[in-house]
């Protein structure tokens, strides 16, 4: 296992073990994510889908009390090792949280935040850059006809559905090869979540995606590969419609049969 | 017999918040009435506002205040310049930046400093400040604009801390996480975001900082000096608008003028301090509404 190898998987984890103080959360997990597809990970509620997530940008360090071991690969790469700067980690890797979560400040600066933060430590950026960067990260999640004429309003203002999209697009700028996306669609209305659906689904290809989701007829529909998740542990990750269709294992089965709720 | 009790509870209530209003109206009142007659008459506002002349006792009677108004202005502004990034500083530290133990025992011991007696602060600009500032700087007197600067910047530090402090942990922590998922570090989140989305409780508690201040009168009395000047370096001393109507209002006849002038300086101070914490009022109203 060479790192030529790895870089084959956009998400790698081996043996990964994470506790919350004294409380195991993920157990050996052993997951491989493809390069350019769009996995689905699904499983009832508390199996550890957010905490495995957060835990391949390293965002779940945020909680003074997680310990893992084992190890995390981001393209190739050991994001817990000594020679990985945290801040490229969360470069290549977006992330999209369950509520919407825009910055309080104007539609703009939400998406040029990442942009500036990045390019701006090491050249200057001109006015019109900004705004090509501004209009197609808006054009690619569907918002920008109806951002155009308020880009500097507050981005708080917007509905859930828009700030969601809003929340996608300024991780565009910032050119992530990884999309994780944590249940993107479970604060928003059934129309709101259609259209967001839409729209991640037209990010295929660009990005590698994994994503959360406790709506079953979604991880269907939209992924090429699905892992399911029970208390901690990976039961199960194939091509989605096998994994629907004959599933290996009786508790997948179980699960998507709504047997667990 | 529950319905009485609600209704007495409430009756409680209601008289409390309003015996409020009605004190502050009260001592509106009572400090406009005692200085009316003396601003309407004998005062010259000219005098009152350009002249360093306070010499109330003397045959010939002069009421200049400005040397008071710039003894209050300096030591304030002063204890302001030390005060403000101490405290922000500070507040950034224990919201931001210290976890668990650490916290607890530095927002205990904020609380404690804020306790403490503004005569005993005195007394430490008296006798430890003094004779340090004497020795260090070399100077005649260590009491002065920065004798009492420090001691009202110390004085004033725990309240702006304990406010910015709770402004800056209003900043819901997924604003924090959203900006770091970006990538930023945790001193760009910090003043990318975190401070940002305080700004208006953090203004607040700079405000009431400069309020407490300016309103402060044993500390200041005890560290200024007392003398009526123009400062000119922050080693001179200073007298104080609050310092001068504590000092002299027991020996004066009432309703005399040296006591309605007293009162005009008392009417000046009321209003400055209304102004300034209407405005950090206002300010704090923003934030809520956002
Ligand atoms: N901050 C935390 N501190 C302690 N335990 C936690 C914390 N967050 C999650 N857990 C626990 O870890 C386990 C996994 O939680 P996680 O949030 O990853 O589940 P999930 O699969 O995302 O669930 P859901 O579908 O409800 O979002 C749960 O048992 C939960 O109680
Ligand atoms: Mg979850």
């Amino acid at each position: 296992m060479d790192n030529g190898q790895r870089g084959d998987y956009a998400i790698e984890t081996r043996g990964l073990n994470l506790w919350y103080g004294d409380f195991q959360a993920l157990i050996d997990v052993d997951l491989e994510v493809k390069r350019g597809i769009i996995t689905s990970m699904i499983g009832p509620s508390g199996c550890g889908k957010t905490t495995l997530l957060r835990t391949c940008n390293r965002i779940i360090e945020r909680l003074g009390y997680v310990r893992t071991t084992g190890s995390v690969y981001v393209l190739g790469h050991d994001i817990f090792g000594d020679d990985v700067e945290l801040v490229q980690v969360r470069k290549q890797v977006g992330m999209v949280f369950q509520r919407p979560n825009p910055l309080p400040i104007s539609i703009r600066d939400n998406v040029l935040f990442g942009f500036r933060l990045h390019e701006a430590r090491t050249r200057k950026v001109s006015a019109a850059e900004e705004n090509d960067v501004l209009e197609s990260s808006l054009r690619q999640v569907l918002l920008w006809d109806t951002v155009k004429d308020r880009l500097n309003r507050p981005a708080t203002g917007l509905s859930l559905e828009e700030q969601q999209k809003l929340c996608i697009a300024r991780l565009l700028p910032v050119k992530p090869e990884v999309l994780l996306m944590d249940e993107p669609c479970s604060a928003l209305d059934p129309a709101g979540t259609e259209a967001v659906e839409e729209m991640i689904w037209q990010l295929r290809g660009d990005y590698t995606i994994l994503i959360v989701t406790h709506n079953m007829a979604q991880a269907r529909r939209a992924s090429d590969e699905c892992v399911f998740m029970l208390l901690g542990r990976i039961i199960e990750h194939g091509r989605t419609e096998e994994l629907f269709l004959a599933p290996e294992n009786p508790k997948t089965a179980d699960y998507i049969e709504g047997r667990y709720g | 017999m529950a319905w009485y009790v609600d209704r007495a509870a409430q009756v409680f209530v209601f008289v409390g918040g309003i015996s409020a209003i009605v004190f502050i109206a009260g001592i509106f009142v009572f400090i406009t009435k005692e200085g009316l007659d003396f601003v309407l008459g004998p005062l010259s506002l000219g005098e009152f506002f350009t002249s360093i002349e306070w010499r109330p006792t003397s045959n010939n009677p002069t009421y200049g205040a400005l040397a008071l108004i710039v003894g209050t202005a300096s030591v304030t502004g002063f204890a302001m310049l030390l005060s403000v990034p101490l405290s922000l500083g500070a507040a950034l530290f224990i919201a931001e930046f210290a976890t668990g133990k650490t916290r607890e025992t530095l927002k205990i011991l904020v609380e404690m400093l804020a306790a403490i007696p503004s005569v005993v602060w005195g007394f430490v600009g008296m006798s430890i400040m003094h004779p340090l500032i004497i020795r260090v700087f070399d100077v005649p007197l260590g009491l002065g604009v920065l004798n009492a600067g420090l001691i009202l910047g110390l004085m004033a530090a725990p309240i702006m801390t304990t406010i910015a402090e709770d402004a800056l942990k209003a900043v819901p922590d997924t604003y924090r996480e959203a900006a770091e998922a970006l990538g930023a570090t945790r001193w760009e989140v910090i003043v990318k975001v975190v401070v940002p989305a305080s700004r208006n409780g953090l203004l607040a508690a700079v405000l009431l900082g400069v309020g407490r201040g300016f309103g402060e009168t044993m500390a200041v009395l005890m560290a200024s000096g007392h003398a009526i000047n123009l400062p000119t370096s922050v080693f001179d001393s200073v007298r104080a608008l609050t310092a001068t109507i504590a000092a002299e209002l027991g020996d004066t006849v009432q309703g005399g003028n040296h006591w309605g002038s007293l009162f005009t300086l008392g009417i000046l101070l009321f209003i400055v301090t209304f102004v300034i914490n209407l405005t950090a009022d206002i300010v704090v109203r923003g934030i809520r509404k956002k």
